[in-house]
């Protein structure tokens, strides 16, 4: 305790010198106004800087509970993505005019509806799609189904309420009646099952001319889509000798790998069509059987 | 008339010097303000203790501060100058302060070269103390240090002209207080 007061009155000056200059500094930053701002700034800067390190010192220690916490918080919100979800659509439901003549004259004959692909494949041999709308929307058996850039992707094959499933083009057994835009004349389009990129065009006569880059169209015949829709182009032109008829290697225009949104062409008259067929084939059938 | 008389009207003098003149006129620039008030604690007879050495310079700056509505930035740097000085004049004049002709430093109690560099270097200290006081709110280094040269070189001018045109009666010291 001597000690100290001594130490106090050996430095006494000195003492003195620093107790005034921190009442002069105390005045200089408490009662002036820029002096404060700057004071103020660094001493937020300083309390800042250790808050920081302090925080990260803590944060360390509160990782657990923290990860905890965001986990359980991830998982909630993994449950509201919206890929879990299918647009049902059941809002909109079949919307077709009643009325089937336009005040142009026109008679309405295919309608169309969006729809998303919810599942697809390309790399069976028997490859479906299977679209989120389904007879509960009004889609019903060989309705067409075409990609968002237009190109021809397959027939409705089998509906349930909310969903359809689609033959794809890239299906062993799929055959569609389409035409060569530049002639006009008919063929068949299937697949051999090989190759997903490429179809298989027969039935255009030799004497027509076809060039690689020739557009494939829809057939004017088909009772589940409108005549003239893209279908693909002429990628190679394979000459077979045996028969009279071109083999055409077709570069389809739907991309089936990337297939998202799609379009179902309805033929409005489809009933009527296929029942007048059906009735024709039944009354030849009948007649041959029974001459 | 003595030394606390003689002190009292100084204080005063500079005081009102200071902060009715030379703040007053017009700057010649306004990086060089002259400042003349520090100049009383330089004229401090050697007698005075340290301790109110201190105490004079806070008394001095902080009433230069209330003028100028400054507080405690005048002060700081009298109260820093007020320290330094027994220490400056301990070197150029190693002696007591019993030892000394005349009782307060002057050109001719020191000589008049172990005066001005007394001066000067507690000129640059006051200026360079208030000078970062007052840059701590505002201004840039080279500002900074351009400021302490010109304020350093008008009060050295202002200070000798007041030492050429006010010579000082100076007093012996004598036994006899007066």
């Amino acid at each position: 305790m001597r000690n100290i007061f001594l130490f106090i009155r050996r430095y006494s000056v000195f003492l003195g010198f620093l107790i005034l200059q921190g009442i002069c500094i105390w005045f200089l930053f408490t009662y002036n106004r820029s002096h404060r701002a700057k004071g103020m700034g660094v001493a937020n800067e300083v309390t800042g800087w250790f808050n920081t390190r302090y925080n990260t010192v803590r944060y360390f220690f509160r990782m657990k509970e923290e990860n905890t916490q965001v986990h359980k918080m991830n998982d909630s919100l993994l449950n509201l993505l919206s890929d879990n979800f299918i647009a049902r659509d059941t809002g909109q439901p079949v919307m077709r005019d009643t009325v089937k003549l336009d005040t142009l004259g026109h008679y309405r004959r295919f309608a169309w509806r969006d729809a998303q692909a919810v599942y697809s494949t390309i790399n069976s041999d028997k490859n479906y799609i299977q679209i989120n709308r389904g007879s509960a929307h009004g889609i019903r058996d060989d309705m067409g189904v075409f990609s968002s850039n237009g190109g021809l992707v397959g027939k409705v094959i089998a509906t349930s309420a909310n969903y359809s499933q689609v033959m794809s083009l890239l299906h062993v057994q799929s055959k569609v009646n389409v035409l060569l835009k530049k002639t006009g004349s008919g063929g068949t389009i299937s697949w051999d099952g090989n190759d997903p990129a490429f179809l298989t065009m027969s039935g255009i006569p030799k004497s027509d001319s076809v060039l690689k880059g020739d557009t494939i169209v829809t057939g004017k015949f088909s009772l589940s889509f409108p005549p003239g829709k893209l279908v693909g182009t002429v990628d190679a032109v394979i000459k077979n000798s045996a028969t009279n008829f071109y083999t055409l290697r077709i570069r389809p225009f739907a991309n089936f790998s990337t297939l998202q949104q799609v379009f179902v062409s309805e033929n409005i008259d489809f009933d009527e069509q296929h029942k007048l067929d059906e009735e024709a084939k039944r009354k030849v059938d009948f007649k041959k059987t029974t001459p | 008339m003595s030394d606390l008389v003689r002190n009292i009207i100084r204080f005063v003098f500079f005081l009102l010097v200071q902060v009715y003149v030379l703040n007053v006129v017009p700057h010649l620039h306004q990086l060089v303000v002259p400042y003349l008030y520090f100049l009383f604690l330089l004229w401090l007879p050697f007698t005075v203790s340290r301790g109110g050495l201190l105490v004079l310079g806070f008394l001095m700056g902080i009433s230069v501060d209330y003028f100028t509505m400054t507080p405690g930035l005048h002060a700081a740097a009298c109260v820093l100058v007020a320290f330094v000085r027994p220490f400056i004049i301990n070197i150029l004049a190693p002696k007591d302060a019993s030892e000394f002709t005349y009782r307060e430093p002057s050109p001719k109690a020191m000589g008049w070269t172990p005066y001005m560099v007394y001066v000067l270097v507690l000129t640059i200290l006051h200026n360079a103390y208030l000078t970062l006081l007052q840059w701590l709110s505002f201004g840039s280094l080279w500002l900074f240090l351009l400021k302490i040269v010109t304020t350093t070189a008008i009060s050295l001018l202002l200070i000798i002209t007041t030492e050429l045109l006010f010579p000082r009666k100076l007093k012996f010291r004598t036994n006899t207080s007066s």
